[in-house]
Order: C-alpha cells, then structure tokens, then sequence
C-alpha cells in the first residue's frame, strides 16, 4: 500500500457543480462519462482501497496507471497515478489525484487536488494547471447540460519536455 | 518565488461576447454573481462599481485596461469596513475564443506579500465564476443557498 503521508498538494482546482454527490462519484468512476469529458479516457477502477486505477486509450492502450488509495463513495476517490502514456513521464515518481466531495445547498463543491512526493518543477506542474481546467470545466458542464465542452488535450509543449528530460537525468527524488 | 497571486482557468461553452457582457452588465450579474450588480462597462479611467443586494455599495474600482471582449482589468479593493485594510490588488479577465466557446482566464494578482484577502478571494473566485458557467450554458446561476461560508467570501471577490 502506498505511504500518501508524504505528498504534497501542488495544484488544486475546486468547481461547484449543479449535482448530486453520487451524481459527481458516478461521473469521476464510470468510463461512460470519462470518455464524454476526459479527452476520451476511460476510467477503469478495481473500486476498493489498494485496488487498481487506470485509464484506457479509446484504443485500450494505457495512459495512466496507479493505485487507489482513498474510496468512500461519495465523498472521496484519490488514486496514485504514473502518467506511462506520455514519453518520459512513465518514469518519473507517481503523483497522487484525490477528488474531495461536499454537498453545498444545491450544488456540489468538488475539489481536486494534484500531489507530489518531491520537489517537483513548476514547469512540470504547468501539465496538470493546463489539462484540469479544461476537464473540470467539461464535467460540469456534461453533468449540467448532457454535453462537454469541446476541446483537445494537447501534446506537451516543449518547455515541459525539457522539464521532465532534465528530472529523468537528475532524479531529484532520490536525493 | 512567484508573486502572490490567484489564478483561475474555465472554459465555457458561449461566445466571448456573451461573457464579456455577463461579467460587465449589472441586470447579468446580478443573476449569478449571488444577487451583486456589477457595472463595468467604461473605459480606462472610468469605474467599476458592485452594489451588494442590500444596496450598499461595495466596490467602486478603476478600470485599468478595457478591450472588449477580449481583455477587462480593474483596481481592487472592497469598501467594506470589516476587511484587513490593504493596498488595492488587481483583477484581469481575459477571454479566449475556441470554436465558438471562451476560455476565460481569470488573474488576481498585486497583492501585498501576506496578504489575507488574497486567501479569501481564493475562495470566492471559484464559486462566482462556477456560476457564470453555469448561468451561460443553462440560464441559470447557482443559487446563493450554497454553502453560507463561500457566499460571505464570493461577497467580497
């Protein structure tokens, strides 16, 4: 079992969604509503604490791999994730992804937050403060209307690659 | 390190001219923006003004930078006597078109280093601008019957 203590949050995004907290749990853990809002993943989940997290290509080909570490429907699902579907990424140490949900009136405040064991590069973090926008604005708007919001994920720009090459030759982690 | 700011992404399926107008139109505002008119529609030079529901005025800000509907910034400090008493902050909106959707970048910065309103305005932002999505792509905002903690500080974004 992965020892969370010592992540820590580096990015969080909180959204407030007209909802159900098991309306938002079934959105975060059932592939029938990743794919309409998370650049077409697929989540895949062995639904129980030590379990495996994973989410799948539309052709079935593993982007992110990890493993739960949190599941108490619905209030929270945090899962380790190592990116392996992007070139480097797969070897550098697995983040943490723990989605918190609260009831608030008639909407539902759901919060991510993405962790890090190391002292991870802003350049690196710049990934995840790109992409969780435009998913989280997607779920909302799927749960709120049936329909996303059209966008792509965009391959890393090249800062970002150099980011990650420059970790995997230095590996901060193991210092 | 990074100055002391807040920022906040989100995409939302309208144009930017609709966004532009619901961020700057007091009778718009006041259907999401938890019952606050907010007026923003002049040029540099002139203010932004929010009256709160009870029609006490909250902010009245100069405008730093207005491009419609691309760019909109103002000065930022609240009138309410309550607050920590500090140097005006900034806000800035900047509109994106993307397929006939907006991504809205919304930044905060300017503040003085250990700021305290920096810390609640980090928590209002996210329920005023979860609204205005909401507002834009279904007619309705979010009711102000929301958590009583997060409307007090979206009060004050």
């Amino acid at each position: 079992m992965t020892d969370t203590s010592k992540f820590k949050p580096k990015t969080v995004y909180v959204t407030y969604i007209v909802s159900t907290p098991e309306k938002v749990w079934q959105a975060l853990t059932d592939p029938v509503f990743t794919r309409q809002y998370f650049f077409g993943f697929a989540v895949d989940v062995e639904p129980k604490v030590g379990g495996a997290f994973r989410l799948l290509g539309p052709d079935g080909r593993v982007h992110v791999r990890g493993e739960i570490v949190a599941w108490d429907p619905p209030r929270r699902f945090a899962s380790t994730w190592l990116v392996e579907g992007m070139k480097g990424y797969g070897e550098l140490p697995e983040c943490m992804v723990d989605y918190e949900i609260e009831r608030s009136g008639e909407a539902v405040k759901l919060t991510m937050m993405e962790s890090h064991s190391w002292d991870v590069p802003e350049a690196i973090l710049k990934g995840g403060q790109t992409g969780w926008p435009k998913i989280l604005s997607s779920l909302k708007s799927v749960l709120e209307t049936g329909k996303p919001v059209a966008m792509k994920m965009e391959g890393p720009p090249p800062e970002i690659t150099e980011a990650v090459q420059k970790a995997l030759a230095e590996k901060p982690w193991l210092k | 390190m990074s100055k002391p700011s807040f920022v906040y992404v989100t995409y939302i399926r309208a144009t930017p001219e609709k966004v532009w107008e619901a961020l700057t139109k007091a009778d718009l505002t006041e259907k999401y923006w938890f019952g606050y008119r907010v007026s923003a529609e002049g040029k540099p030079g002139d203010f932004m003004t929010a009256l709160s529901p009870a029609g006490m005025q909250a902010h009245r800000d100069p405008i730093l930078e207005s491009d419609p509907p691309r760019r909109l910034a103002y000065a930022w400090k609240p009138l309410y006597k309550d607050l920590p008493n500090e140097r005006p902050s900034r806000v800035t909106f900047e509109l994106e078109p993307s397929k006939g959707q907006t991504k809205l970048t919304v930044t905060h910065d300017e503040f003085d280093e250990s700021s305290k309103i920096l810390e609640m305005i980090g928590k209002g932002w996210p329920g005023v601008l979860s609204s205005l999505k909401s507002f834009l792509e279904t007619g309705r905002g979010l009711e102000p019957s929301w958590g009583e903690d997060e409307r007090k500080r979206a009060a004050q974004a």
